[in-house]
């Protein structure tokens, strides 16, 4: 772009502001005023068409901005001041970069003159954030401004997807500037690549052919590659008859239902599903990244297997296993490639052998690993989230969580059909997301019913966010297994640490149904497992916000479990709680 | 592996052979693109033995790094991959494996003596093509180019002839033959 002169008609820099969001189709952003952003709120008062939620926290705002963009697909949007404003959407900023959300965080920053001085509210955010956002920038020339509003749209969503921050110094708001559209823009050195090379997906579907023991590994890239992506996995992992397995942050993307679904894998996944990785001899994983969550010991990491890796993220094969074909591309195009080669080649799987493998996991399948014994007297959280999901299946349901057992229960118990549905904090495991991220789920969908299934100890990090939600007439749900622990800590102190429950133990908790009706939501609380139904019918047919305390069993693991530093044929089931395998290897492994 | 005192965790020591390797980065002059580029190797672990940095197409704003970095093959490739992920950069390429380059640093050395030794200083660094650029009655600054091991003989040497100060720029590189990186 030319940098021409100002015009007096010219809008000012905070006008630019509104104009480019409108332009890139954002309907909702999430904030929180203060000093450095007040011309933006002044130009976003003076408009119609922007909805904006305000939060009560900035840490909510990116939280609310994530759930908002993974519902949606659409990038979300947060607006917050300089100086704490900005260095409270760290958190947020940081789980959008590890999860690849694609988020557009505008900040305030002090005028110009007055940077580096040490003024009030002053912090170096695009130093502060240089290392949890995919790009960021400091505008210091109004006419900079509408090109890097729209590069700002396009580079958080495009490639791998992540945040990025626009930092906004007062005075730039200020100042008139020529406003510029968003087709106007080409970027000099940002071309993410979609297509694969096409040789290598060759390779790869006569490798998939071949195949005697396969298993698709799929993730969280498969839900950003978009509804194509969706369409075409399930499409050719039923050409296939292949069994396939997912990350926490891929559920969704094939169904729940189906008979190949081997559920999830990793340090809380089924014993089919990790048994099924250890023991294949072609791994198939698209859009998962190995994460050591997933791979657990990695030189005892499927020992026998050759592996197809596809990415969008060149830097993300061969980054902690070496694979034998690794692929950069969109899924979406990737697997369209596949799906068409496999055709016009007209390969077939080995039918015998397929079935041989699927006889094999089904024993596997048949060791009912996620059993667990319901009492009479008191509600088991496994029970809670399969009577939730029972209750709450044929609806149209969206479900965010907190970090920790209940977050590993509600994957494991709550059965998920369709992508987007599913809203976890994965890569950074962020305790509090869940709230806040069921808030921005909501504005995205009015409708719908949105659970967030919580803990007593992680929803109290951003509770304050019900505020927001009693404000704009969110009638979200925070379904709370509360066992008084920070349930995985305690687990872990229980198999690590010669059962020494340092600081684990939820003291001084707050009534939850008080604190609701504090806030001007609804309570409810279940202790026995023979009322939990007709609660949980009430909190959804209640539409308004409900905070549900769900007492549960306080001593209940979170199985089958993977101990860090063992391999993936070395998961401590349910029945062997008393006997921890954690070796002194895999106690240094977080 | 060693065990950390006190503690039931313990660390595991990577002893695998490391590979020297010098990367040619070209990037958008833009403010921050250092700090990014030093950011990603400090957040991620990797070694910077030398880094330099200038300008080098004015028109275009770019600009070229030179990073001389050292890691397993496996942390090479990440460490490019990782390169290639920052948004201003245009292209990184291996001056080691992939393409061989020449390299070469400066240095600008001030050695302080009388007699002998100053003698010496002068006569020595005659054999390094060494240019005095700057001398009073008691000291020389010799401007030494190089490699960094020429440079690093021609620093040794000074040593007992009176080195005060050196100041390095640090390895510049360039692929062989016609083409461009």
């Amino acid at each position: 772009m030319t940098k021409a002169d100002t015009q007096p008609q010219d809008p000012t820099g905070a006008e630019i502001v509104i104009r480019a969001l409108k332009d890139q189709g954002v309907k909702h952003i999430f904030g929180y005023p203060g000093g450095a952003v007040l011309p933006i709120y002044d130009a976003l008062f003076q408009d119609e068409g922007i909805e904006h939620i305000l939060v009560r926290h900035e840490q909510g705002a990116t939280h609310a901005a994530e759930g908002y963009a993974r519902s949606t697909g659409k990038p979300g949007v947060v607006l917050v001041t300089s100086g704490p404003g900005a260095t409270n959407a760290v958190t947020g900023l940081t789980d959008a970069l590890m999860d690849s959300i694609p988020l557009v965080c505008i900040t305030g920053q002090v005028p110009t003159h007055l940077i580096g001085m040490d003024a009030f509210q002053e912090a170096d955010t695009v130093g502060i954030t240089r290392a949890c956002t995919k790009h960021n920038w400091l505008v210091k020339d109004v006419r900079e401004l509408p090109r890097i509003m729209h590069e700002a749209f396009y580079i958080a969503t495009t490639g791998r997807p992540g945040p990025v921050v626009i930092d906004i110094p007062k005075d730039v708001q200020f100042k008139r500037g020529p406003y510029v559209g968003p087709s106007n823009i080409k970027h000099k050195t940002y071309r993410p690549r979609v297509k694969g090379d096409l040789k290598k997906i060759e390779q790869a579907v006569e490798m998939i052919a071949a195949a005697k023991r396969p298993v698709f590994y799929t993730g969280g890239g498969i839900i950003n590659a978009g509804p194509l992506a969706t369409q075409f996995l399930r499409e050719f992992v039923r050409m296939t008859g292949y069994p396939i397995t997912s990350t926490l942050m891929g559920l969704g993307a094939y169904p729940a239902s189906d008979k190949q679904w081997l559920g999830m894998l990793g340090m809380h996944g089924t014993y089919e599903a990790n048994l099924a990785m250890h023991g294949c001899d072609l791994m198939i994983a698209l859009g998962s990244r190995f994460d050591d969550r997933v791979t657990g010991r990695l030189d005892q990491f499927s020992p026998n297997s050759k592996k197809i890796h596809v990415d969008i993220d060149a830097s993300s094969i061969n980054k902690t296993v070496r694979v034998d074909v690794g692929i950069v591309g969109d899924a979406a195009f990737v697997l369209e490639d596949m799906i068409r080669l496999w055709k016009s080649k007209q390969l077939r799987p080995d039918r015998a052998a397929i079935s041989a493998w699927t006889m094999q996991i089904d024993g596997w399948r048949a060791r009912n690993c996620l059993a667990y014994k319901q009492t009479k007297d008191v509600i088991k959280p496994q029970y809670a989230i399969e009577r939730l999901y029972e209750l709450t299946k044929g609806r149209n349901t969206y479900i965010s969580t907190e970090v920790g057992q209940h977050q590993m229960w509600a994957a494991q118990f709550y059965r998920f059909e369709e992508p987007k549905r599913w809203m976890t904090s994965g890569g950074l495991g962020t305790m509090g997301y869940g709230l806040p991220a069921a808030v921005g789920i909501q504005v995205a969908h009015r409708d719908a019913l949105v659970i967030d299934i919580a803990g007593e100890a992680s929803v109290q990090m951003t509770m304050q966010e019900i505020s927001t939600a009693v404000q704009f007439e969110l009638p979200i749900k925070i379904f709370i297994l509360n066992n008084r622990y920070m349930g995985m800590v305690r687990q872990w102190q229980q198999l690590l640490h010669g059962g020494r429950y340092s600081h684990s133990y939820s003291e001084a908790l707050p009534d939850f149904v008080k604190l609701a009706e504090a806030y001007g939501a609804v309570g409810i609380r279940a202790t026995k497992p023979d009322e939990l139904d007709a609660k949980i019918k009430e909190m959804i047919d209640v539409k308004r916000p409900v905070l549900f305390d769900c007492v549960v069993d306080q001593n209940e693991n979170c199985f089958p479990m993977i101990p860090s530093g063992a391999a993936h044929n070395e998961m401590i089931l349910g029945d062997a709680v008393d006997a921890p395998m954690v070796t002194e290897a895999g106690k240094v492994m977080v | 592996m060693s065990k950390q005192p006190g503690s039931a965790y313990f660390l595991v020591d990577n002893k695998a052979a490391t590979i020297r390797t010098t990367l040619a980065v070209l990037v958008d002059n833009e403010a921050g693109v250092l700090a990014r580029v030093i950011g990603l190797f400090a957040g991620r672990g990797y070694n910077i033995e030398s880094l330099t940095v200038a300008e080098v197409d004015h028109l275009d704003h770019t600009s070229r790094i030179t990073i001389v970095t050292s890691g397993t093959p496996e942390v090479l490739e990440q460490i490019r991959h990782q390169l290639e992920r920052l948004i201003p950069v245009h292209k990184v390429v291996d001056l080691t494996a992939e393409r061989p380059g020449i390299e070469r640093e400066m240095a600008l050395v001030k050695v302080a003596g009388a007699g002998e030794k100053r003698v010496e200083a002068l006569r020595l660094s005659e054999a390094f093509r060494a240019r005095v650029i700057d001398t009073t009655h008691a000291s020389f600054v010799f401007e030494v180019t190089g490699n960094q091991q020429k440079i690093d003989a021609f620093v040794d040497l000074m040593k007992p002839l009176g080195l005060v100060e050196v100041s390095r720029t640090g390895v510049v590189a360039i692929s062989r033959g016609a083409e461009a990186m």
